[in-house]
């Protein structure tokens, strides 16, 4: 089922179109949304919460008309921003009990979701302390935690991992994939990391310059590819040598030790596997290569880039791979 | 005892995983409602740390200890009348208020500015304009307790003094109705001050000098244009400071005698002036305040 459906969305501002005849469809469960700055990510955001009204086109969410139905959603829809949003000197739990009752639940309820929910981000009893005093990585739980606090049937996270440290976007990660998973909530994640969103989504839409470039389930994207990787520690050459005696074709690395063999050749294993034992060095690696969210954008870049309109963009997000 | 009370030591909590919530949604209302109650408790400091706390209760206590004293002198000297009435109190101590509407404005807003607070209240169910009525409101109530509180002391302590009961009662009424007006007055002039800017001691500074500047120049226009066209002419610079508008009004109004003769309205067409005059200044801050928050604080 889909969470998110738009037809022919679009959104101008005066003669800059910040979202272009977006057409797409977005199931349950994680889905990242790629794309630029200024690739109109906040725009569809801003229009899906029933905050802009679009130019032309029709958006419904949850089953709701985003143009007509703006208050409904926002009671069901949960959002975090990528800017600062926290009041610095209440504690996290007068905050979250706070913005409960602002998504309409009764002052009883509210009380006791913000403590569960701080406690599902990972907020014990530092949650009685002013938000001043807490690190980026608890100030980020917070502002997840405010955005689950009512119990919302999905959320939009803008760039949840923005501005921490690699422990901390990991648990950040980790606490998305559960919203998703456990608390059965659906969520909709923008990210410039290709990594990030390849770990954790089901799904990926990638628009740039306000138009839809793709939209696949990450499973697609990612599949088994018909290339092996390998790496030993050493003689590198001669194991080459002796693979393609076998008569498979042989690609090195471009780091040493490593080679990519394609895989038509169906015993290729097999040949390394014997070519390491009889020339006794160590096997490193030996890996069926999945592709990567980033083979998406350098496709695009090389067949589509003379075609975009705007070339704004094209080149940003695969200047940080995975 | 069952095997998962043994596994489990004393004192664990155990996750009970995540549970959604079933219950009742109070929707815009209830969220319009919230507001204004967080914004009326946040002026007086409830349910923040302590230290924001002082100095609104400074201020009030400050502001009503007047009141106990000349509740206390009537009392003991058995006065038929109070030294200082019902509606010219906020006058005489007006420095006071606009210390209290000066500190309580920019929390309420420039917090919210400051801190990006905004998207997150758009991203639920409410409007801009929920959003600034709900302020307007909730800042509105806080003034009007402050104003209204020694007010009420004056009653009680005319009551105590054995005073003419149905007096009392008139007085203090028109009394509320006057600090309800001026409350409107400074609320809308500080929270549309305090809009323009994230940082909470400009937002101060800027309300402290304007209705203390507004407080000095208004009785020198009086008295310039008393002298120079008439005394009629000269009442309305009373419309200048906010304390004295609505004392002038007081008189206009009900009858009661203002704290200086020569900045009242002298007569019906008066009245009207000072009445528009009130209402202009109350519009006209809404209408600043709700076309500020309309670029603020977007999503």
């Amino acid at each position: 089922m889909a969470t998110i459906s738009t037809h022919a969305l679009t959104r101008s501002f005066g003669p800059v179109t910040a979202v272009s005849d977006l057409t797409v469809e977005l199931p349950t469960g994680v889905v990242g949304l790629v794309g630029a700055n200024g690739a109109g990510k906040s725009t569809l955001i801003k229009m899906l919460l029933g905050l802009l009204p679009p130019t032309s086109g029709t958006a419904t969410i949850l089953g709701f008309d985003c143009l007509t139905e703006g208050f409904a959603i926002r009671e069901r829809v949960g959002y975090m921003p990528e800017s600062d949003c926290l009041p610095l000197d209440v504690s996290a739990t007068e905050f979250l009990v706070h913005m409960a009752r602002m998504s309409g639940l009764p002052t009883n309820a509210a009380r006791e979701r913000a403590a569960d929910t701080l406690r599902h981000v990972g907020l014990y009893e530092e949650r009685y302390r002013p938000i001043g005093t807490y690190s980026t990585g608890m100030k980020q739980r917070v502002k997840l935690a405010q955005a689950l606090v009512h119990d919302p049937q999905l959320v939009f996270l803008d760039e949840p991992t923005n501005g921490l440290d690699p422990a901390g976007r990991d648990e950040m990660l980790g606490l998305i994939a559960r919203v998703s998973q456990d608390f059965g909530i659906s969520v909709v994640v923008t990210s410039h990391l290709l990594g990030e969103l390849e770990r954790i989504s089901d799904h990926i839409v990638v628009i740039d310059g306000g138009v839809l470039r793709r939209s696949t389930s990450t499973a697609d994207a990612t599949q088994v590819s018909g290339t092996l990787l390998v790496e030993v520690t050493d003689r590198a050459d001669e194991v080459i040598a002796r693979v393609r005696d076998h008569g498979a074709a042989v690609q090195p690395g471009r780091t040493p030790g490593t080679f990519a063999i394609d895989l038509a050749a169906a015993d290729a294993a097999q040949w390394v596997v014997s070519a390491v034992a009889e020339l006794e060095v160590g096997l490193v690696r030996l890996q069926r290569k999945r592709h990567q969210l980033a083979e998406i954008f350098a496709d695009d870049a090389s067949s589509a880039s003379p075609t975009i309109p705007t070339p704004t963009a094209p080149a940003t997000p695969t200047e940080e791979p995975a | 005892m069952s095997t998962a009370d043994r596994a489990a030591p004393h004192g664990v909590i155990h996750d009970i995983g995540f549970r959604h919530y079933t219950g009742q949604r109070l929707g815009r209302r209830w969220a319009r409602r919230s507001l204004l109650i967080e914004t009326l408790r946040g002026a007086y400091g409830l349910g923040r740390p302590a230290k924001s706390r002082i100095m609104a209760w400074l201020l009030l206590g400050l502001y009503v200890a007047p009141a106990l004293i000349v509740v206390t002198v009537a009392i003991t000297t058995k006065a038929d009348h109070l030294a200082l009435s019902y509606t010219n109190y906020s006058v005489a101590l007006s420095l006071l208020t606009t210390l209290f509407v000066a500190g309580r404005a920019p929390y309420a807003v420039s917090r919210d500015l400051r801190d990006g607070v905004i998207p997150l209240y758009l991203s639920r169910p409410l409007s801009r304009l929920d959003y600034v009525a709900a302020k307007f409101i909730g800042l509105w109530l806080a003034v009007t307790l402050f104003l209204a509180a020694p007010i009420t002391v004056l009653l009680i302590g005319s009551l105590l003094a054995k005073m003419r009961i149905g007096d009392a009662v008139t007085g203090w009424l028109g009394g509320m109705l006057m600090v309800a007006i001026l409350a409107a007055v400074l609320t809308g002039i500080g929270l549309a001050l305090a809009s323009f800017t994230k940082r909470r001691g400009l937002g101060v500074a800027a309300i402290v000098t304007s209705l203390v500047m507004a407080m000095g120049i208004s009785p020198l226009v009086t008295s310039v244009v008393n002298t120079q066209v008439s005394v009629e002419a000269g009442t309305y610079g009373a419309l200048i400071d906010p304390y004295r508008l609505v004392d002038g009004l007081a008189a206009g109004w009900l009858g009661v005698d203002p704290s200086d003769a020569m900045m009242a309205p002298v007569n019906g067409a008066g009245t009207t002036v000072f009445t528009l005059a009130m209402l202009a200044v109350v519009g006209a801050c809404l209408a600043v305040l709700t076309a500020r928050f309309k670029k603020v604080g977007r999503v």
